[in-house]
């Protein structure tokens, strides 16, 4: 018999106030912009601040996160640490590139080549809390948190772990976002964040954040939510989305009907949120709906932010106004479903309960 | 003792030859692939040697029938190596069964990234390449190369041993029936990016490398691509496939110890072994042969010979080599080459030799295995570790 996986404890530092877990989206900050900063906690805090001067932002970030959530969980060690990351940390990729090209591959330091290596917030971790567990880092653009989600659960199912730290993370870093606005994949003018999805027009708001959660096989105090199901999709046609999730839900044994809420990767990119906006007016009219990329913005591992969300909302059975996208109402949400893609590729289900 | 994940394929691509039967023949015939660097323009191509391949992009552009210039090499490499294991399998349909490809790169796209990092902002002559950085681009270009839908596709990177852990992840996911199929290996072409970090730390050597000699001066970087096939007991049972040989165990653990060098005793190396070893359900005594990981730096060979000699003990290691010698260090995709000649061995009964091997190391009585041996292997146990603490343990075996 495999066991159930439940989320423990939650860390989130995104372009939101979201690093105190006592809140939940009381306050919110609206951009005009096309990129969104993460509001940074106070890294003091858990950082002596010589070293966090020559950290990257991404293992920042994740310092807090990976804390935030093992100090809720109660927990000072896991079996197993999981990281997804699109792009790792980036920065220090792109330092050393411009190094090597700028002085003629001369006179350059480890530093920045050792950051650069895509597994290096899951090393760090490990190095912090002392774990010599199991150690993986996915790399898979929109579904590299949602592959972390599937070796924890798989692990956990199995008995072969009890705690988990799970987490996604991407920093954003300029070169990446100007060449990516040459190709469209960033917008080129600025969006109010309120009105993103009125926009109409190509490309995404970029932005960045760090998630991490506790997932273990035993309920315990802190739990928020069961972690259902999760599976990823390299490629869905639009004609074939809502009969692919049809099946998921049947494969786990519930049905459209049983969704109390959907939360929806919209991230206002007029090409692409044709996905969501097919379900929003197909099979989930009647369902109430969440968008979150307004508050969160894109990158690769935004649906940390969602799983976050949603995990949030189950634990306090309430659902923040500035994230409704229709009118429905939910009193007493019990599961959650949430979907995601970018660009048309990489889509995520993942089905959260509540216990 | 649990049971053995089937391998039914296997393809490979690296400096001692463009498919499984050139690599075989090359181990066999100690022919290592090290060279000069021929297809990057470095400022260092005259104090490094390295193991490329030799045929070019154009070439291979060519053979795949893709536009001048639309890919970066590591996609290049992995569809090669991945049509090849397909075909070994016998697989025509690829969405017949429910099939995952987990593959595993460090560079990605980066050969393509650092050729136009700011050419990009004056001209739009290569902004194909701006998308293809990023390394599950490398993975969804070999996914749509071999017409794989609607399914589980990811991408590790944990470093050096990033292949080994998409084996492994991919046993466990054939085990635990969330797969019936899955591809899985990985992909890093040669990059200058490497190259000048590698320099940085000062572990390249200039010459041939030497592993587990005493006079090791580092490593050769390596470029390759390998991928296995994985197939639940219910397709081979089906479609009376035959087994190559299995994955029976296999070990993850981090060294927690230091970024980028292992400890100086191997705990995180010993622990993989330990964890491998338990999953197969094997004594230490039963392998029959190590492919180390054997970098031939002066950090890795030092506390992987004392990892091996904790899980042995002194006088019982096995014959083990490294097979870096040949290939160099092919980073990400070290573990799925290694994975395929522990395949090739157990197949042949062949243990390959450690070239350039001369003076043991002082710090330990160890010999790597210096020419070509004909044993009958059961076990071949593959170790591959990595920056981050990453330490990682396969056994291969001829039965289930």
């Amino acid at each position: 018999m495999s066991k159930f996986v439940y989320i423990n404890g939650v860390g989130s530092v995104s372009v939101q106030k979201t690093f105190d877990n006592s809140e939940f989206l009381n306050e919110i900050t609206s951009y005009t912009d096309t990129v969104a900063s993460v509001i940074n906690p106070d890294y003091k805090a858990y950082i002596p601040p010589a070293q966090a001067r020559r950290m990257a932002k991404g293992i920042k970030m994740s310092t807090v996160s990976s804390q935030t959530a093992l100090q809720e969980a109660g927990l000072k060690n896991v079996d197993a640490i999981i990281v997804g990351t699109g792009l790792g940390c980036i920065g220090d990729s792109e330092k050393f590139v411009g190094d090597i090209i700028d002085n003629n591959e001369q006179f350059l330091t480890p530093t920045r080549f050792i950051q650069s290596s895509h597994n290096t917030v899951a090393g760090q971790i490990a190095l912090g809390i002392a774990c010599k567990g199991y150690n993986f880092t996915y790399v898979h653009a929109a579904v590299s948190f949602e592959s972390s989600l599937t070796d924890a659960k798989m692990q956990l199912e199995n008995d072969e772990a009890k705690h988990i730290l799970v987490g996604g993370v991407d920093e954003m870093v300029k070169h990446h976002v100007n060449s990516h606005r040459l190709i469209g994949h960033i917008k080129n003018e600025p969006v109010d964040s309120t009105k993103l999805l009125e926009c109409k027009t190509e490309g995404s708001v970029m932005g960045e954040g760090s998630h991490f959660f506790v997932l273990s096989n035993q309920k315990q105090e802190s739990t928020y939510a069961e972690l259902v199901a999760v599976e990823c999709y390299n490629t869905i046609t639009k004609e074939n989305l809502s009969k692919k999730i049809t099946s998921f839900l049947n494969e786990n044994h519930t049905s459209i009907e049983a969704i109390d809420l959907i939360v929806l990767g919209n991230n206002g990119d007029v090409n692409y949120d044709g996905y969501y906006e097919d379900l929003s007016s197909g099979i989930f009219k009647n369902t109430p709906q969440v968008y979150f990329k307004h508050l969160s913005a894109e990158y690769d591992t935004a649906s940390g932010f969602a799983f976050w969300l949603a995990a949030k909302i189950l634990k306090t059975q309430s659902v923040p106004n500035v994230v409704k996208l229709n009118q429905l109402e939910t009193l007493n949400p019990k599961n959650i479903l949430i979907y995601n893609q970018y660009r048309g590729e990489n889509h995520s289900l993942v089905l959260l309960r509540k216990c | 003792m649990s049971k053995g994940v089937a391998i039914t394929g296997m393809g490979i691509i690296s400096a001692i030859g463009n498919n499984v039967i050139e690599n075989y023949t090359s181990l066999v015939s100690g022919q290592s692939g090290i060279s000069k660097i021929s297809h990057i323009d470095t400022i260092h191509a005259d104090e490094i040697m390295v193991g490329e391949i030799k045929t070019s992009n154009t070439e291979f552009e060519q053979q795949l029938n893709l536009s001048e210039n639309s890919f970066s090499r590591s996609p290049i490499l992995g569809i090669i190596a991945a049509k090849e294991a397909l075909a070994q399998a016998n697989i025509l349909d690829i969405n017949d069964y429910k099939t995952g490809l987990i593959s595993s790169t460090t560079v990605g796209g980066m050969d393509k990234s650092e050729q136009y990092f700011y050419e990009y902002f004056e001209s739009k002559n290569h902004w194909q390449h701006i998308n293809g950085l990023h390394a599950g681009d490398s993975t969804q270009k070999i996914a749509d190369a071999i017409g794989l839908k609607e399914s589980f596709v990811t991408t590790i990177s944990t470093a050096c041993s990033s292949a080994a852990n998409a084996i492994m992840l991919g046993a466990r996911m054939i085990k635990s029936g969330k797969l019936d199929r899955v591809i899985v290996g990985g992909t890093d072409a040669l990059s200058k990016f490497t190259i000048n970090g590698f320099k940085t730390l000062m572990i390249l050597s200039d010459t041939y490398n030497t592993p587990f000699d005493d006079n090791r001066k580092g490593l050769n970087l390596g470029e390759a691509a390998a991928f296995l096939i994985l197939e639940s007991d219910a397709i081979i049972e089906k479609e009376n496939r035959e087994v190559l040989a299995y994955v029976k165990g296999y070990g993850n653990s981090n060294d927690a110890f230091h970024q980028t060098a292992s400890s100086e005793n191997g705990d995180g190396a010993v622990l993989a072994m330990e964890k491998a070893l338990k999953i197969a359900g094997l004594k230490p005594e039963d392998i029959d042969y190590v492919n180390a990981h054997g970098t031939a730096t002066p950090n890795n060979d030092l506390s992987e010979g004392r990892a091996m000699l904790r899980i042995f003990g002194e006088g019982k290691v096995p014959e083990f080599s490294s097979t870096k010698a040949y290939t160099g260090h092919t980073l990400a995709v070290a573990g799925g080459v290694e994975a395929i000649y522990a395949v090739l061995a157990l197949q042949n009964n062949c243990i390959y030799p450690n070239l350039n091997f001369k003076t043991p190391m002082k710090e330990f009585d160890l010999q790597p295995q210096t020419a070509v041996k004909e044993k009958e292997l059961k076990h071949v146990l593959s170790n591959s570790f990595g920056f981050g603490g990453n330490c990682s343990t396969l056994i291969i075996s001829k039965e289930a």
